[in-house]
């Protein structure tokens, strides 16, 4: 008998089955983790989420016998006033009455719906799967190339920092039993033996030879040195290109009185999955928050969020201070940048003609991407969908659009509006077009 | 606080370290050995945390197994019943292998731990190591060796043929996983050399009893007819002789006759149908191997008790979960879901003992070979090494047990309108009960008898399965073309399954699938 203490083990084996489970999953999570993004709070966004799929494609079918027909017979515990004979009414749901003992049902069974807790991580990757941030590998091109150190094998000359122990170790190990050398534990066991014959009284001459036979492995353990420049080894580092995946982010966001509680909310949820998006795909991205009333200003993200202002409106304050941080802090040489702007896209009158000036001529050419979403109050959903009635910004804009497919537009009115058109706007197959 | 009879206990308290384990494992030992008379494999436990034994059910408890998504499904229910609190963890969990594995969860208390070595080491264990079924039909000393081979075999398949196309495999595998069992004893096929030395033998034989007195007997002329109808299935396309039909283990039939599959497809369906057969075995002794095993951790932790090994706070720490583990809830309970294969096994282990050593008069006309023949243990020993559930029940549900449990079987006939109360627990009633239960626990007649029948060779090699209907119970039609499909991808060409009733040879359905193409 044995005990083994299993409790450092790597927990997590069964990984590997869940990522293929999710897998398998896939498309009906996605379905499902849609459909639940309308449902979260803006809140809860970054936890996990509980979602229900059906159990077509994960579904285990066997040989298994019918639920109800037939005739069945079934042996139950505690009878207590039945007599041979007696008849009753059979249970509603028709069939065998529950499997009675030897057909306890398997699991899963008869059910259409499987519930399915994803971790944030999996809920993320389900959420944002297959889409990229538009144009941004295509300029990684000629940008200039960052390199980065790469593990490359080993080499027999570098830095004692990256000596490599294992491999030197193995190396000096292998050569000392080649060459015979003598360990310490020879040699504590011939200074035994010496002391013994000496406690002995031994005669001379076996004295003699035996410290002899010490003295011989003592310089063969000089001669063979333990560790032996020939044996080091060396981790080498090889200098990989990496693709410059610096961005910036520009969130422009209208927060003046005509944007209600509603229309904020849904042009939060859009920032909120582009931040998320962001965070999730590429590591250094620079996210710049500004809002504005008619007056803009950057903020950092708990404000830009979290409090309320109100005031008239002009859109163009904000393309402004956009500009000027550009050509403070982000150098379009060196840096992707990206705008996402919301707005009810109602502005004070003639601001819209200079917006859209203020576009083509100085954000859109340093631009990789620029998407305008235009959020509309539930209740106007009816007049508005028409994009006739669409705002006086959103014309000014749709009029630069056609010429510069840096420009993407979408008008949302409900919530489930958001993912769709998150979607639409950075799946690669469109902007690419 | 001192035990009974005045000895220090083993430990006390609820908290465990290795060194009582070792000392508590001892005693339990010598007391299954010289008091019970059980005979085991050596046992390994290995302390695991409740997240590792979570791991550990999404592979049927197997320490290594190959990957499949079927895992991570029952892992998410698993885990979600778990934290939900709908399901507690088992305290154990133990594997039929030589060295024989019991895992003992970090967070039981000492007396738990003691229950579970009992329970597990000991109880299931000895049956492990002695029941017959387990003997002919699963390898203890192999299986952990085959399991690390089997997952490094179709991790090498994922990684050569795709992760796809190995899934789709395993997904079919799995659905026929029921179907891919032997029942009996495969014939080996005779080699060449063993074939022509019985051929002579024959021959030997034919001329040692030569008597020329036969050929002047006149000889009557064979019927033509039955050449004729012979002729007949042989056009017909009627099974070849070496495809050895009818044949019920589906999964080996494809295995060795699919004309589609290549050779690591073969491989992966054989390693199923390995488990399968491993598996085979525990689901045939359900109430016998939990039976045996509650009944050993009873004993022997009153054993202990009556020695003064443990203390009174650890006794009722375990009678209250042992009677949780054995309660056996009414038919009209809400908490009814069945038998509970712990309550009636050992039940029944309890009153095989009595009926040993002191049985009544009613014992004694219904068991005359066990009633007061001493030895409750060596009864018991006997029952464990022979029986599966059918058999068992069969054997040795006493009328008194009947009694006890108030069992009644329930008649459910469609063609009348009510259900009827078919036996109690009377004189009249007895048997019925009896051989009602029994058929609950016989697999033959809880799962479906399906089997191949046919191969048409000359045509569009469809594959034919006949499934007999017993009582007309038929298939769950979804389930029943969903694995169809599977057996057409595996098979490569079409399958029909063909449901006939066992009592009027009608044809109840008939489901047909076409090939992949």
């Amino acid at each position: 008998m044995n005990f083994i203490d299993r409790r450092l083990n790597p927990k997590g084996k069964s990984l590997a089955n869940r990522q293929r489970f999710v897998r398998i999953a896939q498309g009906e999570l996605k379905e499902a983790v849609a459909r639940s993004l309308e449902k979260r709070t803006i809140t809860d966004i970054e936890s996990g989420e509980k979602v229900s799929i059906p159990t077509g494609r994960i579904h285990e079918p066997r040989f298994r016998n019918a639920a109800s027909g037939g005739k069945r017979d079934m042996v139950l515990p505690g009878n207590t006033d039945f007599v041979e004979g007696d008849t009753i009414q059979r249970p509603p749901g028709g069939g065998g009455g529950g499997g009675g003992g030897g057909q306890a049902s398997p699991e899963g069974r008869a059910e259409d719906m499987f519930q399915f807790t994803l971790t944030r991580d999996e809920f993320l990757s389900v959420l944002f799967d297959g889409l990229e941030l538009p144009n941004l590998i295509k300029t990684n091109l000629k940008d200039t190339m960052v390199t980065r150190p790469m593990r490359a094998g080993l080499s027999v000359s570098g830095s004692p920092s990256n000596l490599n122990l294992k491999r030197t170790m193995r190396n000096s190990m292998g050569r000392r039993l080649a060459l015979h050398r003598p360990r310490l534990a020879d040699l504590s066991l011939i200074d035994a033996e010496i002391a013994a014959a000496e406690a002995r009284g031994a005669n001379e001459s076996a004295l003699a030879e035996l410290r002899e036979k010490r003295e011989r492995m003592v310089t063969k353990m000089r001669r063979i040195p333990f560790i032996d420049p020939v044996d080091a080894r060396y981790n080498r580092f090889t200098q990989q290109p990496k693709p410059n995946a610096q961005a910036v982010v520009f969130f422009l966001m209208d927060v003046s009185g005509s944007m209600t509680e509603a229309m904020k909310q849904l042009a939060k949820r859009f920032f909120l999955l582009l931040n998320l998006f962001l965070h999730r795909h590429y590591r250094h991205v620079d996210i710049v928050f500004i809002r504005h009333t008619s007056e803009a200003a950057e903020v950092d993200e708990q404000t830009f969020f979290g409090s309320r202002e109100t005031g008239g409106t002009v859109v163009s304050s904000a393309l402004k201070v956009m500009r000027e941080i550009i050509e403070d802090r982000y150098s379009p040489d060196d840096w992707n940048i990206y705008a996402a702007q919301a707005s009810d896209g109602d502005n004070f009158a003639q601001d819209s003609e200079l917006c859209s000036r203020l576009l083509t001529e100085s954000l859109l050419p340093v631009c990789q991407f620029f998407a305008y979403i235009e959020v509309y109050d539930e209740r106007e959903t009816a007049i508005l969908r028409n994009e006739a009635n669409a705002s006086e910004l959103w014309r000014c804009y749709r009029r630069v659009a056609p010429e510069d497919p840096r420009l993407a537009m979408k008008r949302v009115f409900e919530k489930k509006d958001i993912y769709p058109v998150f979607e639409e706007l950075f799946t690669p197959q469109r902007t690419t077009a | 606080m001192a035990g009974r009879k005045g000895r220090k206990p083993l430990f006390e308290g609820s908290d465990w370290n290795f060194d009582t384990l070792k000392r508590t494992y001892d005693a339990i030992a010598g007391l299954a050995s010289d008091r019970l008379g059980l005979d085991t494999y050596p046992n390994q436990l290995e302390i695991i945390t409740s997240e590792q034994m979570l791991d550990a059910y999404s592979s049927i408890g197997m320490p290594v197994f190959y990957r499949h998504w079927s895992f991570g499904k029952r892992f998410s229910i698993d885990e979600q019943m778990y934290r939900k609190g709908y399901a507690g963890l088992a305290y154990e969990i133990v594997i039929n292998s030589n060295p024989c594995i019991a895992y003992l969860m970090e967070e039981n208390s000492m007396t738990m731990q003691a229950l579970v070595m009992a329970h597990a080491s000991f109880g299931h264990n000895h049956f492990f190591k002695n029941n017959q079924l387990f003997q002919e039909w699963s390898d203890a000393e192999g299986i952990l060796d085959y399991l690390q081979f089997a997952k490094r075999y179709v991790a090498r398949c994922e990684e050569r043929h795709g992760l796809a196309a190995v899934e789709r495999v395993l997904d079919a595998a799995h659905a026929l996983m029921d179907h891919g069992v032997d029942r009996y004893e495969r014939r080996s096929r005779p080699s060449l050399a063993q074939e022509e030395l019985k051929a002579q033998e024959r021959r030997e034989h034919a001329q040692a009893i030569y008597n020329d007195l036969w050929r002047t007997v006149p000889v009557i002329p064979a019927k033509p007819e039955a050449g004729a109808a012979a002729d007949g299935r042989r056009a017909e396309g009627g099974p070849p002789s070496h495809l050895g039909l009818p044949e019920e283990n589906l999964l080996y039939f494809i295995e060795k006759f699919s004309p589609r599959l290549e050779n690591w497809q073969r491989e992966i369906l054989r390693i199923v149908r390995n488990i399968a057969q491993y598996f085979y075995p525990q689901k045939q002794t359900k109430v016998m191997n939990e039976g045996c095993a509650t009944f050993v951790h009873y004993t022997l932790m009153n054993m202990m008790y009556d020695e003064g090994l443990i203390t009174e706070g650890s006794m009722l720490e375990f009678i209250d979960s042992h009677t949780q583990v054995v309660a056996q809830p009414s038919f009209d309970d809400p908490r009814f879901s069945g038998m509970n294969p712990y309550a009636l096994g050992f039940a029944m282990m309890q009153d095989i003992y009595r009926i040993a050593t002191d049985p009544t008069d009613e014992d004694k006309a219904a068991m005359p070979d066990l009633a007061g023949s001493g030895d409750g243990m060596a009864a018991l020993r006997k029952a464990w090494a022979e029986h599966r559930d059918e058999s068992f029940i069969l054997q040795y549900l006493s009328p008194s047990l009947i009694r006890k449990l108030r069992l009644f079987k329930l008649d459910d006939n469609p063609r009348l309108p009510h259900m009827r109360i078919d036996a109690i627990h009377d004189e009249r009633g007895y048997a019925r009960v009896r051989r009602a239960l029994a058929r609950q626990y016989d697999l033959g007649s809880r799962e479906p008898n399906i089997q191949v029948t046919d191969v048409n060779l000359h045509g569009d090699r469809r594959l034919m399965l006949t499934h007999r209907l017993h009582d007309g119970v038929g298939l769950d039609e979804s389930d029943a073309r969903a694995v169809l499909r599977y057996v057409a991808t595996l098979w490569g060409y079409a399958v029909r399954l063909v449901g006939i009733d066992a009592e009027t040879e009608t044809t109840v359905y008939a489901y047909e699938v076409d090939g992949p193409g």
